[in-house]
């Protein structure tokens, strides 16, 4: 049985210059209650690994307006004119990931593997300073894990042990981040009793869940 | 009729039943519109739904159920929805059958630049790289000169999104398909002759006998 807390106890426990891997695509499937205490406490130095920035004004983005990131990891920052504008002027450090690489560099820190082997990014940019393998005469490039100090997770439902589901586009990268982090936290929309969320349909199991946000207030 | 939409209906033509299909945002995404209706494919939106549908009326949208553009999309009978190391597994993984992408440049080996003007335009690679290494058949939609600039090349003077033959280019002047030996025009595009196309590229064109016509509407 979790105890359920609020956004802003949440954002306590995250020190300043921690790595956070957040869920979320283009603001879909982001913990926007966790993003909106983050920027209120105004943690500074973070680094953010997530798919992309969303917009200026939206998920990700009110992060980077805030100016609590000094670095990103991410596939995408190409709807948030702002992000450019701070990588350009070097307020905030960009590392451009393919976006499947991401997600796999991500799987690997969460499943206890070394790395991956993958044919993205062979002949270009992506693969500057990276080791190339070959194996039964194909090349790949050798990426390495990329670990978490906290991983948020935005999820449709949890149930009182933590497991969690998702719905529709907004899984993303949630369920692979919640393996990633060394703290999870989830915030759910709703929170259900025990066995209202069928085990086949439980993509983070509950064990991985630290801290669950309370359900989504009425009216918000 | 417009550039983009000569390019959307020929490119609709390369589409074949029951296979998976990726069309990038933008002038790709145009082409389900011109699809017969008795082809039935599935539209994959890598952020995380196979079965895309057409755009929800207003008022009744998901807000999570976007395509990877952001943009609010239905899911049509038979759709699953996955997270993000399903998505792009599927496409690394040989089971993507094909991508349609917007090019920057493509040159004569084939190779497409597609998601960078260094300091200019710095959006990220989002899911190209991984799509363009991946896919069974890439094919590039793009209008076939920029500001009446070439952007068929000897070779692209931009970063590569993968060091791999795309599979066909369809411009509004053009169908053109990188072989081992060069690009061999297939196809010209409605009042467009032979040496238009020439004069409008700057890689060598392979001519083989009378080009035919581009046909615009399906025959089935």
């Amino acid at each position: 049985m979790k105890q359920a807390i609020k956004a802003a106890e949440a954002a306590e426990l995250i020190p300043d210059g921690s790595t956070l891997l957040i869920g979320g695509f283009m603001g879909i499937g982001s913990p926007h209650r966790l993003i909106n205490a983050i920027v209120d406490r105004g943690i500074s130095n973070l680094t953010v690994v997530a798919n992309d920035t969303a917009m200026p004004g939206r998920g990700i983005g009110k992060l980077v307006t805030s100016g609590c990131l000094t670095r990103v990891v991410a596939s995408h920052i190409g709807l948030n004119p702002e992000t450019q504008q701070k990588m350009i002027s070097g307020e905030i450090d960009v590392e451009l990931v393919p976006q499947g690489t991401l997600v796999e560099r991500i799987r690997a820190a969460g499943v206890g593997l070394g790395g991956i082997l993958t044919p993205t990014g062979l002949g270009t940019l992506v693969e500057e300073g990276k080791q190339i393998v070959t194996v039964s005469g194909r090349d790949f490039l050798l990426e390495e894990p990329i670990h978490g100090d906290f991983a948020l997770i935005a999820a449709h439902q949890a149930d009182y042990v933590g497991n969690l589901e998702y719905s529709l586009t907004a899984h993303n990268f949630n369920p692979i981040m919640a393996l990633a982090g060394k703290t999870v936290i989830a915030e759910p929309q709703t929170i259900v009793p025990i066995g209202v969320i069928s085990p086949d349909s439980v993509k983070t199991p509950g064990i991985l869940v630290d801290h669950l946000l309370e359900r989504q207030p009425d009216g918000s | 009729m417009e550039a983009k939409e000569i390019i959307a209906r020929r490119v609709a033509q390369e589409i074949e039943p029951d296979t998976l299909v990726n069309l990038g945002i933008g002038l790709p995404s145009m082409v389900a519109n011109y699809l017969p209706k008795e082809v039935h494919v599935f539209f994959q939106a890598e952020n995380g739904v196979i079965g895309l549908g057409a755009r929800p009326p207003e008022g009744m949208e998901d807000p999570d159920l976007t395509d990877a553009g952001g943009g609010f999309v239905t899911a049509v009978p038979g759709a699953a929805s996955i997270d993000s190391a399903m998505s792009f597994g599927l496409i690394r993984g040989g089971h993507l059958d094909m991508t349609v992408l917007g090019g920057l440049q493509v040159d004569e080996r084939g190779y497409l630049a597609n998601w960078m003007i260094p300091g200019k335009m710095v959006p990220g690679m989002g899911g190209a790289m991984d799509l363009v290494a991946g896919a069974k058949h890439v094919i590039v939609a793009m209008v076939h000169t920029a500001r009446g600039k070439p952007k068929i090349l000897r070779e692209c003077n931009l970063p590569l999104t993968a060091r791999r033959r795309v599979s066909l280019i369809v411009t509004e002047m053009a169908v053109i398909e990188p072989t081992e030996d060069g690009l061999v025009l297939k196809e010209v595009g409605p009042g467009a002759s032979v040496d238009d196309v020439i004069s409008a590229t700057e890689a060598k064109l392979i001519v083989q006998g009378d080009v035919p016509k581009m046909s615009l509407f399906s025959e089935s």
